[in-house]
């Protein structure tokens, strides 16, 4: 096998295997070093199962909830977690696989084990070392992390993070969750399905923290009605492990209460994967928060070093890093790509209702003084959402008053995660509300709320 | 018959005018050759002639509006000629750059393309909607999105930064918004584009005029014309730049143009800027005929009545801002040109003379050079030369 590539990626997960792709396209020799499994978190230990087991934890709600009124009679439904988990794996693995037959087409070889950076554009594989011609990519990501300031290291039996829950058997009987960012909304929506008893545990005033604070009142809303218990501006003082469970001290609300669970999953924060790569040797400096630095071209301080993905820095988002690999791969072909808009980049929690945003939230136009007009449009005043039951939810549309400018928008729907595109599109190209409304939407969609949130935003709203 | 009048390219880098004063009414019988209106064109006030019989019928740009070259500003035909058709055509375009109906991406006059409906504009709904806010116009805007789409905040780098953020709430401190003149719009695209692209550096030398002083004052007492310091330096240069023609280019892209003849421009400042006029073969000529062209192309350019030949081929520029004591400073390239020379004020300084300190006139220029014509070198013998020419002033009869 050759040792020397044009451009060598450390890390085949979203950032850097799309990177070498669109690089073998671009016509360059090019290499993936990977430890693990191509695909990364995301296509293993991340996204892709996760969804796997929301959409059991979905179609049992379905059919305990509405089953009945549907029209569908069931015996006695009983839920097997050990099952779920099986299909998930094979998911993630058929896109594992999807990945290796990708390299394969576009002939980018694939190098097994760590790589470490060294100077000059080379990474040292076992004692194998590997020449870039014209760059070095760094995408090795991040992974999970605990809070052992609290006592909660993560075990792997009773704290455990997303990679065992990913993996468990059995769902357990309790289950509580340091973290409502998006996993741990996810997880929580997945345990209560399979009948834990979940407690969901933030730091921060409200759940789903960087989402819209109506997004996050609409699913503190669905999930207290669902039995999943939610202690917002709560704090995990310390923890106390035993086998076969562990005893948290919750402080919220002023008061302290002791919280006994049989496991807890640590949703709360990811580790950037930047130790043992050789960045110090290579001359790659870190910025004050841990990220690589990098300039508007993804640059690190090494010449013809790149990073791309969660360690180039927020947001740590699957489709952020793809799009940073394609921008990279682009720029070392000498090309001139455009710029990442890191202003659009939407972000999803596929959670029951899902929630999905782009752009600012309120709070955010708020704090910037702009101009601004807030359209909404309930999904109970849509006739596709009543017809599937879907109706929690809704579509707001923060817009610029004077220009009409989209600044924001947040869903929360049971499909948000594909309404939200429109609006990705409509800002990427600077479409106003008015071309948003111009844009004739299928009847019945649940994607007419899309067009109605920005007739209202004009004061025009026809279905409420 | 009908007869289109149409903005018309005035001077050479004219893209557009600013009809200055009708001199012809609506209704008025016109003959070719007739003077239309007054145009103040990027460098001077033109004269629009009709170019058809007939009359006046209709004015479609008024007194002190501004419109591209090419296009249409009024309409020549007969009494019973129907000019719905000529003049429709134009509205339907001036209602495109509307603000309401912006979106509609009607067809609009490209200024390249002289008059004929060219290429829609490539601009996003939100650009357009703040360019139709702010009354820009977006056939002046570069778009920086996907193949050249206009975007926001391509708009908002063209608009000037918004008054609301510099005026104080209250409104206490009085400012005023003035329209770019034509001159001033020349000035800032011609200088963008010099800083930006150019790889400038730049060379200073102190030059002792002591004795250019005493040359200038014999001759001044001995003649009826006034010879300014300026005039001397035009004269050195012109002559220096004859034995270094590397500094006597202009950068084309592909080529180097190295000019045989040496074309000084000299930045004179009028009311609403500057403008170059150019001392054409200045090497050859007498300090008296420097002299007195300076004076005569100053005097017509401060009175915006320059013919285009007037201010247009010089192969090196000088830019003097003495007599405001500036003491030293850094002019901007006049593309094409490989370089510029700024002179400050004649000050008496302090120095070491023959062993002793005394007090001797000195004056600072500093040269403005493109790094892709001229090197380092190459600047610093140049300059050498002209210090030893203003220092040796005899220099100049050989």
């Amino acid at each position: 096998m050759s040792k020397t590539f044009d451009v060598i990626i450390l890390g085949g997960g979203p950032a850097g295997y799309v990177c070498a792709i669109r690089c073998a396209q671009l016509g360059l020799t090019t290499a993936v070093v990977e430890r693990d499994k191509l695909g990364g978190v995301c296509v293993n230990i991340g996204c892709i199962p996760s969804k796997a087991l929301l959409h059991s934890a979905r179609v049992a709600s379905i059919i305990k909830h509405d089953a009945a009124a549907l029209g569908i009679t069931t015996g006695e439904v009983k839920l097997d977690y050990k099952v779920a988990m099986q299909r998930s794996r094979q998911v993630s693995e058929q896109n594992a696989k999807g990945v290796e037959f990708l390299m394969k087409k576009h002939k980018v070889t694939v190098i097994r084990g760590s790589g470490v950076l060294q100077k000059g554009r080379k990474v040292k594989v076992g004692d194998d070392v590997y020449t870039a011609g014209k760059a070095v990519v760094l995408a090795t990501g991040s992974r999970v992390k605990g809070l052992p300031q609290v006592g909660l290291e993560i075990n792997k039996t009773t704290v455990i993070s997303t990679d065992e829950a990913l993996m468990l058997e059995q769902a357990p009987a309790s289950l509580a969750i340091v973290g409502a960012g998006a996993v741990g909304m996810e997880f929580a929506d997945i345990f209560d399905a399979f009948g834990s008893e979940v407690t969901l545990i933030e730091v921060l005033p409200r759940i789903l923290p960087l989402e819209d604070a109506e997004s996050s009142a609409a699913l503190a809303r669905v999930y207290k009605k669902r039995g999943i218990r939610v202690l917002a501006g709560a704090r995990v003082k310390g923890a106390k492990g035993g086998k076969t469970g562990v005893t948290l001290e919750v402080e919220a609300n002023g008061k302290t209460e002791s919280l006994a669970v049989e496991k807890v999953l640590m949703a709360a924060g990811r580790g950037l994967n930047v130790e043992d790569i050789g960045l110090d040797a290579a001359g790659v400096t870190l910025t004050d928060r841990g990220f690589v630095q990098v300039d508007d071209a993804l640059r690190t301080t090494a010449d013809g070093v790149f990073a791309i993905g969660d360690i180039a820095g927020p947001p740590m988002l699957a489709h952020k890093g793809s799009r940073e690999g394609v921008v990279v791969a682009e720029t070392i072909a000498g090309h001139r790509p455009h710029r990442i808009r890191y202003d659009n980049v939407p972000s999803v929690t596929y959670c029951h209702p899902e929630v999905a945003s782009i752009g600012l939230t309120e709070e955010a136009c708020k704090d910037k003084q702009l101009a601004y007009q807030v359209g909404k449009f309930p999904l109970t005043a849509n006739g596709r959402a009543r017809a599937a039951i879907e109706t929690d939810g809704f579509v707001k549309i923060i817009r610029d008053t004077k220009y009409g400018e989209i600044l924001g928008a947040h869903i929360v729907a049971s499909h948000a995660s594909e309404m939200i595109h429109e609006l990705v599109v409509a800002r990427e190209n600077e479409y106003t509300v008015d071309e948003v409304d111009l844009a004739i939407h299928a009847h019945p969609t649940l994607s007419e709320a899309v067009a109605e949130a920005a007739l209202d935003s004009l004061g025009r709203v026809l279905h409420t | 018959m009908i007869t289109k009048v149409v903005m018309e390219a005035l001077s050479p880098t004219m893209e557009e005018g600013r009809l200055a004063q009708w001199l012809k009414k609506e209704g008025d019988a016109v003959k070719t050759g007739d003077v239309l209106a007054e145009v103040e064109t990027d460098k001077a006030i033109m004269e629009l002639p009709a170019r058809g019989d007939g009359i006046l019928r209709k004015i479609l740009v008024g007194d002190g509006e501004t419109t591209e070259v090419g296009n249409l500003v009024a309409v020549i035909a007969g009494p019973d000629d129907d000019i719905a058709a000529v003049v429709g055509q134009d509205g339907q375009r001036r209602a495109s750059e509307a603000p309401a109906t912006a979106a509609r991406t009607a067809p609009a006059v490209s200024p390249a393309a002289g008059g004929e409906e060219g290429a829609r504009i490539k601009a996003s709904p939100l650009a357009r909607r703040v360019a139709g806010e702010k009354g820009l116009d977006l056939r002046r805007v570069e778009g920086s999105g996907p193949a050249g789409r206009i975007v926001k905040r391509d708009v908002d780098a063209a608009l000037p930064a918004p008054a609301a953020l510099t005026a104080p709430a209250g409104g206490a401190e009085g400012w005023e918004d003035v329209r770019l003149s034509q001159v001033r719009k020349t000035i800032a695209r011609r200088l963008t584009q010099s800083l930006a692209p150019i790889p400038h550096f730049f060379l200073t030398a102190e030059v002792d005029m002591e004795r250019a002083a005493e040359a200038r004052d014999v001759l001044n007492a001995a003649g009826d014309v006034r010879i300014s310091f300026n005039d001397i330096v035009v004269k050195v240069v012109a002559m220096a730049l004859r034995q270094h023609r590397a500094c006597n280019a202009w950068w084309q892209g592909d080529t180097i143009r190295y000019f045989h003849d040496v074309h000084i421009g000299v930045a004179v400042a009028i009311d609403e800027g500057l403008i170059t006029p150019v001392i054409r073969h200045a090497d050859r000529k007498s300090l008296r005929a420097i002299a007195e062209e300076t004076g005569r192309l100053a005097e017509r350019a401060r009175a915006r009545k320059l013919a285009p030949e007037e201010y247009t081929g010089s192969t090196f520029s000088i830019s003097n801002l003495g007599m405001f004591g500036i003491a030293e400073f850094t002019a901007v390239i006049n593309p094409p040109e490989a370089g510029i020379l700024a002179v400050g004020a004649i000050t008496p300084t302090p120095v070491a003379h023959d062993g002793t300190v005394t007090i001797r006139r000195r004056m600072r220029v500093t040269m403005s050079c493109d790094h892709r014509i001229i090197d380092g070198a190459t600047g610093a013998r140049f300059l050498q030369t002209v210090r030893r020419m203003l220092e040796q002033p005899l220099a100049i009869v050989w």
